[in-house]
């Protein structure tokens, strides 16, 4: 198969000092396949898909690597050819419903200007966005086309981005922690809802995300960065199976189950470091348990012959 | 549920009682000019009769005359009308040039916006009414010349006004999430920014109309501006002055009508905040 989307080598700095960010990261998303990025807050997982559709924040940049659609380099591509990507090829919710919404246009109406923001064979826009409305789930979609946001609750906001960001069923749809800002009974619908979509549309997704709980049900291959870079890459049975790097063990160690609820939840201590202080050492090895000297003169690279690819110089399960 | 929030904010305009006593006087005052625009006024603010020179105000000249034997009823509600051009006119140009600055500078950020800020602070550094008399001095005493000399006086308080919401919703998520679906810039500042910072700028115009207005009245009270014999409220008082002890209606009429008409603006920028502001409202 064609990939969809093949990132390779990417690296973001901050344009000022040119200190590392994201660093050496390569992943491909093929046609109708679910991609998880998990990792905790600050290890690039949100900058890496920003990147994608080229809208790292003022004083960032990329540093290296390229970024291919059905292709293309995204890094080498116009802004207006970027910008005819962006919602009509690839799109993103957010994870703020709340203030995602313009609080002073009915929602119809900021439908039809995604409509009205690309060039597209829609002959009726009015009933697209309607049908949209319904895809979604939204009970009385008519009612919605008049609403204004602060007259929906955070679910059927975020039902409403959804909604916004299929209306032109993009290829690739990144989803960053879409979920966060809900309660609990709201993000198991809502994630129930875009995995449909998902599915019915054959549409690939980026799942960016801290939790892997989120994911181990909605994707296929797990993606785990640690300070800015990708520690572990596997389909989702071999991370949660036989995870191999100390960190994913980790984290999946800290998973709640529901069958232990009286006992204290394992962590893992310490924080991680940023990501232009790791230098040439594993950036988890202050915080593993098993590392020894060569985990701190030395940078793992990501290799893996059978199972995930997984940059550790003792992968678990591995012969010693 | 058409047009709710539309019908919501005229409503809660009415609600608030300065508001209805600022949009009442000022009604009164715009009125009061349309009647002299039309040339209706009872009698021509130009026209001398000296025999009935400093008379009290009485049944045919209802706020007396003034050296002149001038109407000076006459006479007040033509300088409202030419005050309330200025200012119209004045008010246009810097929201429109403010506005339209300050959104630009605001949102783009880098270099635009420190030439934007940085002009804007140089006009600021003078006090109103003497950069008005330097410029007026300089262009001419016509009503459009005092009107660009109070536009500009005025244009970085709208810079300002409009800049400030800009940088707050150019951050916003909903702002970022239409870049992330592809929408143009020029659409996004028109649809997704303005409406946002439009509210603050109503308000700034409501204000900014009775500003203009003192600054009016104050150049042609310096003699610049309207020349006489024509009529203008800063005028008529300034040639009333000598003659306070004497004719003070002369004094008061005038000047009651610059007040009238600088509160009745200032009520309706305050029913127009507390209607326009969503927080004031809550509770609704």
């Amino acid at each position: 198969m064609s990939k969809l989307l093949a990132v390779s080598n990417l690296s973001v700095v901050i344009a000022e000092d040119r200190r590392v960010l994201v660093d050496d990261v390569s992943f491909s998303i093929e046609p109708g396949e679910a991609v998880g990025v998990v990792g905790e807050s600050g290890c690039g997982k949100t900058l890496s898909a920003l990147s994608i559709l080229g809208l790292l924040a003022r004083g960032l940049k990329i540093g290296s690597g390229a970024i291919r659609y059905l292709g293309n380099d995204l890094l080498q591509s116009s802004d207006e050819e970027l910008r005819s990507i962006r919602g009509n090829e690839i799109a993103m919710i957010y994870q703020d419903p709340m203030t995602a919404l313009n609080p002073v246009m009915k929602l119809g109406d900021q439908l039809l200007e995604v409509l009205a923001s690309h060039q597209n064979n829609i002959t009726n826009p009015k009933k697209h966005v309607l049908e949209g409305f319904a895809t979604v789930g939204i009970p009385d979609p008519k009612r919605a086309f008049d609403s204004y946001p602060h007259e929906f609750s955070g679910g059927m906001r975020q039902r409403v981005m959804i909604a916004m960001s299929l209306l032109l069923s993009p290829k690739l749809l990144i989803a960053d922690e879409p979920t966060t800002a809900l309660d609990v009974t709201i993000q198991r619908q809502i994630l129930a809802l875009v995995a449909k979509e998902q599915r019915r549309r054959n549409m690939s997704m980026l799942w960016i995300t801290h939790d892997l709980g989120v994911v181990a049900n909605l994707v296929d291959q797990v993606i785990v960065m640690y300070a800015g870079r990708i520690v572990e890459v596997g389909t989702v049975k071999e991370i949660f199976n036989s995870p191999r790097h100390p960190y994913t063990v980790g984290l999946l160690a800290s998973l709640p189950a529901s069958d232990s609820s009286k006992e204290k939840l394992a962590s893992i201590p310490g924080a991680p470091p940023k990501p232009w202080q790791v230098g040439e050492s594993c950036a988890f090895a202050p915080r593993c348990g098993k590392a020894e000297e060569i985990c701190r003169s030395k940078r793992p690279e990501l290799s893996g012959k059978t199972g995930s690819s997984v940059a550790c110089f003792f992968p678990e399960g591995a012969l010693r | 549920m058409k047009n709710t929030r539309e019908k919501n904010w005229i409503n809660y305009y009415f609600k608030s009682t300065s508001g209805i006593v600022g949009l009442i006087l000022v009604s009164v005052m715009a009125a009061l000019s349309l009647i002299s625009a039309f040339s209706l006024a009872p009698i021509d603010p130009l026209e001398q009769n000296p025999i009935n020179a400093l008379q009290g105000p009485n049944s045919t000249y209802w706020f007396g005359t003034d050296q002149f034997g001038r109407d000076i009823f006459s006479r007040s509600i033509d300088g409202m009308r030419r005050s309330l051009s200025v200012a119209i006119l004045s008010v246009s140009i810097a929201a429109l040039a403010g506005v339209f600055l300050g959104v630009i500078g605001g949102f783009f950020g880098d270099w635009i916006d420190n030439v934007v800020v940085r002009s804007s602070d140089v006009i600021f550094a003078f006090p109103a009414i003497l950069l008005a008399l330097a410029i007026v001095n300089s262009l001419g005493n016509s009503w459009i010349d005092t009107s660009i000399a109070i536009a500009i006086v005025y244009t970085p308080i709208f810079i300002r006004v409009a800049r400030g919401p800009v940088l707050t919703v150019k951050e916003m998520d909903y702002v970022k999430s239409v870049r992330v679906l592809g929408f143009s810039t020029p659409r996004i500042l028109m649809r997704h920014v303005m409406p946002n910072v439009f509210a603050p700028i109503v308000v700034q115009i409501a204000l900014s109309l009775s500003w203009a207005i003192l600054t009016e009245s104050g150049l042609s009270f310096l003699g610049l501006g309207t020349q006489p014999p024509d009529a203008s409220l800063g005028l008529m008082v300034s040639e009333a002055q000598p003659l306070a002890a004497l004719a003070w209606w002369a004094l008061a009429f005038p000047s009651i009508f610059v007040t009238v008409v600088v509160v009745g603006l200032n009520l309706v920028g305050d029913g127009l905040r507390d209607a326009l502001d969503p927080a004031r409202r809550s509770s609704g």
